[in-house]
């Protein structure tokens, strides 16, 4: 099977090669035939990536030791759950992961625009092929998963050999969200590429218009939205496992993360001044551009250890290559910019200050400012090196420092944006649309400051995050108004069938409440608290209002480890809330051992318990206990961000907007004005 | 050309106000990075620095006291005797032989007075001998807190 998958490897690069070269020639000679060839071989290359990655799981489910890699991730008592991640746990399989997710965009664009957009798909295919040529050329030739296991013969040459048992899989990555977070992630990383081929085919091919961004905002939408959820499970990730009671470090790793997030929600905010004014054409090429770029450099850092924490564990290669895959990238966008650059004239001019234009145009300047400091922060150390000859990194108060303003800025302009007009906003407008929602803010803050959040960052954030929702809470309020007021519908019907006749700018605000959430879930961080604490049997400590009584400690013995568990009896005001298990899980199969975070989580604030290992002196158990207000708000507000982007997802329900135009022309004329300028801004056609 | 200016300054105060908080922040949490060696030859000033040493845990050498958790790091043929001083206690990963990168200040008597320590056991993860290196996916163990 490790043959048979590495044949699929190969035949898959020969197709992506063909895919590329004979793209280019159908480009130039335009025959029907060439054209078609070159689409077929992108799906053959897709499928043979799909049946090596396949053949790879089946080495895992098959236990066979032979193959080095499986042998490094797995081991016989690994249950199923984690064979399936063991494909990501490592370098070279979780390269060959890139490639299959990439394969399933490409297998679907190749197939959804088959019989569309004849003049710009060669130029798309040419860029998806080239970009699966590269990792390709990864899989095959630089890190390959199915290497078989080795060992120096006593003549030198390397023998075959196969081993009993396998070393098994990391304990850190043995949790659940592990299974979830790698694909999702990585779903955000390869979902770019997609809107990133199209935006530079239409650049190569002077595509006329707005379509190349009518075409893939679903797929950045789809990509943003696994992005959000990667990004949010893998703090999640943290939080539960790695047991030292936050979800955010501004870890290297976590940094990488972020960056095509940045630049990928200024992305989805900036087309819309493109498809209603005509404006940023170039921001937007480039927008498209960085967020790909900071794909790859994601992808790099997280692998080529060079701004790894612990910068010596650096041990690979694979660097360069994509060192020199960026640079292609970006002589390509480059020369591609230069060329047709005239093509891309603005339409028209920024008008006001208060406009919902000025209102886009700041929010993505400041997440570019976001990205770019997080960029050089991530960075720092390898640009400090070249330039002074010391090695110099950056920690948590740099990020902070900046990111919090940043957040509160984008987070009041979720607020304003949306609700100023298009070139210029009147006063009276203004104090229509925000007089209510400001009081509102004002008194919360009000309520607030005396229950106790007095650090200003905080207490801004509460405000603006009452703010915010307030403004979006009048917005469904009043469409609902509407409908309910023509249709009769109770409230909650109405607001539906609102959001159903315009799923972009619903589904968008359903987005932003999910970030409001978020937001108060971060504010809350201001107020964390923690108590540790040697406790023997019997002993107990006291956090916020919570009593915790170690009532014993046992082993217990599972399939794949031994788990040295905790049974602390939590109470409040002397009654019993709920037993927690705090654990430390060894692993016979590679003498690693891992913390089992007990978590009791509730709206207000999570209680979160730590076995933190025996006390060196006395051997007793080290409990550390932390009181974190409001986390849940951000796990809650992630799903709500996932909800509101697959609502914006759907198709507009356009048979009752036909309906009302017979009713009430006057009325949709303005609807139309408004809404949608443009034909081809209606969604769910293309 | 008004309506340019307003966006100009508004754009600018934003920038300029972000740049100052970046170097606030940079000046609060500027770390150096130094190997073993190059510890041993500093200097004047540079001694005051707030830096990390990365390095391997010398067997044997982890000595639990009350207080703090002494331990020996070596690398490129030299070695450097730790405190660990943080209040938290010592990551999982952290045993013999594992890499370790220690974060704090000299002190004068030539020990390392250590408050985060980070490790790692890169050599756990690796294939079978012949096979290749393959780094975990996982991010390190840590003790710095948010």
């Amino acid at each position: 099977m490790d043959v048979f998958g590495s044949f699929a490897l190969l035949l898959a690069f020969v197709c992506a090669a063909y895919a590329f070269v004979g793209g280019i020639a159908a480009i130039r000679t335009r025959h029907p035939l060439l054209v078609k060839s070159t689409r077929q071989a992108g799906l053959a290359t897709c499928g043979l990536i799909f049946l090596a990655t396949f053949s790879l799981e089946y080495l895992f489910f098959s236990d066979n030791f032979s193959v080095a890699y499986v042998v490094a991730h797995s081991n016989r008592s690994l249950s199923p759950f984690y064979k399936v991640a063991a494909l990501w746990s490592g370098q070279e399989g979780s390269l060959l992961f890139w490639s299959f997710l990439l394969a399933v965009y490409v297998f679907s664009a190749l197939l959804a625009y088959r019989n569309k957009n004849g003049e710009l798909m060669p130029y798309v295919g040419v860029v998806l092929a080239g970009v699966q040529i590269f990792f390709l050329t990864l899989n095959n030739f630089v890190a390959s998963p199915f290497k078989a296991l080795g060992v120096a013969g006593a003549n030198g040459a390397m023998d075959l050999v196969a081993r009993g048992d396998g070393n098994g899989l990391n304990p850190l990555l043995q949790y659940p969200e592990m299974v979830i977070h790698p694909p999702n992630l990585y779903s955000g990383y390869t979902g770019f590429t997609i809107p990133f081929a199209f935006a530079l085919g239409a650049l190569l091919a002077r595509y006329p218009g707005e379509k190349w961004i009518h075409l893939t905002r679903k797929w950045t939408m789809i990509a943003w939205g696994f992005q959000t959820a990667g990004i949010l499970l893998g703090a999640h990730w943290a939080y539960a496992v790695l047991g030292w009671g936050g979800y955010w470090a501004w870890d290297p790793v976590e940094n990488a993360s972020l960056l095509p997030w940045l630049t990928g929600t200024a992305f989805l905010h900036s087309v819309m001044m493109q498809e209603k004014r005509g404006m940023m054409k170039v921001w937007n090429v480039w927008l498209v551009f960085c967020t790909f770029l900071l794909c790859i450099l994601g992808t790099f850092l997280t692998r080529s250890g060079v701004v790894s924490s612990v910068h010596a564990f650096a041990s690979s290669n694979i660097g360069n290559w994509f060192v020199g895959f960026i640079a292609i990238i970006l002589l390509v966008c480059l020369t591609a910019y230069f060329k047709n650059r005239d093509y891309l004239k603005s339409e028209n001019q920024l008008d006001s200050i208060v406009s919902r234009e000025s209102s886009f145009l700041f929010n993505n300047l400041i997440l570019l400012v976001s990205c770019i400091a997080v960029l050089s922060g991530t960075l720092f150390p390898v640009f400090s090196e070249w330039f002074t000859g010391d090695r110099i990194s950056v920690g948590t108060p740099f990020f902070n420092k900046v990111n919090i303003p940043i957040g509160l800025l984008l987070l009041f302009l979720t607020g304003v944006g949306p609700l100023l007009a298009w070139r210029k906003t009147s006063l009276d407008s203004l104090k229509r649309n925000f007089g209510w929602p400001l009081l509102m803010g004002l008194i919360a803050g009000v309520i607030a400051f005396p229950l106790g959040v007095r650090e200003f960052y905080s207490l801004i954030c509460f405000i603006l995050c009452v703010f915010v929702a307030a403004t979006i809470t009048m917005e469904f309020y009043r469409g609902a108004k509407v409908i309910r007021a023509r249709s009769g519908a109770s409230f909650l019907a109405s607001a539906v069938d609102l959001t159903m006749r315009n799923t972009r700018r619903y589904g968008g605000y359903i987005v932003h409440m999910g970030m409001v959430l978020i937001f108060i879930g971060i504010a809350g961080t201001a107020f964390n608290r923690d108590v540790q604490k040697e406790m023997q049997i019997g002993s107990s400590m006291q956090i916020g209002p919570y009593s915790l009584l170690l009532q014993n400690f046992d082993t217990k013995q599972e399939k794949n480890y031994t788990a040295e568990r905790m049974i602390i009896e939590v109470t409040r005001n002397n009654k019993p809330v709920m037993m927690l298990y705090p654990e430390r899980r060894i692993f016979p199969a590679n003498q690693a051992s891992g913390t089992m975070v007990a978590i009791y989580s509730t709206l207000k604030q999570d209680l979160y318990v730590v076995y933190a290992g025996q006390s060196p002196d006395t051997q007793t158990p080290v409990i550390h206990v932390y009181l974190n207000p409001l986390v849940k708000c951000i796990w809650f507000g992630g799903v709500v961000v996932v909800l509101g982007t697959l609502v914006a997802l759907l198709p507009n329900r356009r048979a009752v907007l036909v309906l009302s135009a017979v009713q009430e022309p006057t009325r949709v004329k303005s609807l139309a004005g408004t809404l949608t300028p443009s034909p081809t801004l209606r969604e769910g056609h293309d | 050309m008004q309506k340019r200016a307003k966006f100009g300054i508004g754009i600018g105060v934003i920038i300029i106000s972000l740049g100052f908080l970046a170097w606030m922040g940079y000046g609060e949490s500027k770390t150096y990075y130094h190997t073993i060696a190059e510890l041993q030859t500093l200097q004047g000033a540079s001694l005051s620095h707030r830096m990390r040493v990365g390095g391997t845990v010398e067997p044997g050498s982890i000595h639990r006291l009350s207080g703090r958790v002494d331990f020996v790091l070596q690398g490129e043929g030299k070695s450097l005797p730790v405190s660990y001083v943080g209040s938290e206690p010592l990551p999982d990963t952290f045993v013999d032989k594992s890499q370790a990168l220690v974060e704090g200040r000299p002190a004068a008597d030539g020990r390392f007075v250590a408050e985060h320590v980070q490790a790692k056991c890169a050599s756990k993860y690796e294939a079978a001998p012949g096979g290749t290196t393959a780094p975990s996916a996982g991010r390190e163990a840590r003790t710095s807190t948010m």
